[in-house]
């Protein structure tokens, strides 16, 4: 029997690559009686969407390059071209 | 400078006008200011020396992103080289503390996340988001960033940071421990039930 931390590393795994055949059976009878490893499964996924949500979003944000930084970079440029 | 002049690309317009979304771009997924700053500069020198190239197929800001992210990868590569000596991937225990001593079993199960994704849409939601990427060490945050954000794959990801892919999967796990209980306690906290 595997234990929530062995089973939440194969989850997590299992993200991003494929999961041999005994591994997934071995997930799957897991998750059919532990809660906690099911909802971590879940909110792995939440945390997969929100991630790329996050870099439409924090692209879109109001950070802006530094004034000093423009400056510095602009100079940069004049010397280059 | 009438833009329509130049069926192309203008050098000059390129700090004006995609400065701020390259200097975005970098800062999420370096987390330091100083850094983000030169590899807008690194970018910029770079498309500029290439500018003959740009065939105009992808629009302007595109085209500079995808310079911009091989800037970050040598960037990561370069962080990897000059700091050798791995650095504690649970420097304060969190992720021993999770599980039970005795068998591994959680210790504290993790909540219910009531209709999580209602919370993309709440802009404190990514303040909370983003201090918790910030507070992941420094190569799970890399990790984390290069595989959800990029799209990078492990073999990819081992060549960038110079390990294997077990120790890729090791770091990828951590990250989203730490990212789970960290929005469990930041963010859902107040309403995550354990029904
Ligand atoms: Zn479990």
């Amino acid at each position: 029997m595997l234990s929530c931390k062995e089973v939440s590393l194969l989850t997590s795994k299992s993200m991003d690559t494929t999961l041999t055949r005994r591994e997934r059976l071995a997930v799957h009878l897991h998750l059919l009686y532990c809660r906690g490893c099911t909802r971590f499964r879940d909110q792995l996924q939440f945390l997969r969407r929100a991630a790329q949500r996050s870099s439409k979003t924090l692209s879109a944000g109001t950070v802006r390059l530094p004034a000093a930084a423009r400056d510095r970079i602009q100079a940069a440029l004049r010397r280059e071209r | 400078m009438n833009k329509k002049s130049h069926p192309h690309t203008d050098p000059n317009t390129w700090l004006d006008q995609h400065g701020d979304a390259l200097y975005r771009f970098a800062l999420v997924r370096v987390r330091d200011s100083a850094v983000a700053e030169d590899l807008v500069q690194d970018t910029l020198l770079a498309a500029l020396r290439a500018h003959e190239r740009f065939a105009g197929q992808s629009s302007e800001l595109t085209w500079l992103i995808a310079i911009l992210k091989n800037k970050i990868v040598d960037h990561y590569r370069r962080h990897v080289r000059e700091a050798p000596l791995p650095e504690s991937e649970d420097p304060d225990g969190l992720i021993d503390a999770l599980f039970k001593k005795s068998n591994d079993h959680w210790l504290t199960v993790p909540a219910a996340w009531q209709d999580p994704d209602t919370s993309l849409e709440n802009s404190q939601f990514w303040q909370a988001f983003t201090d918790c990427l910030q507070g992941l060490p420094a190569r799970q945050a890399q990790a984390f960033t290069l595989t959800e954000l990029d799209g990078l794959g492990t073999d990819e990801l081992c060549k960038v940071l110079g390990v294997t892919s077990s120790n890729v999967w090791v770091l990828l796990h951590r990250a989203r421990l730490r990212l789970r209980e960290c929005l469990e306690h930041g963010w859902f906290g107040n309403e995550a039930r354990d029904r």
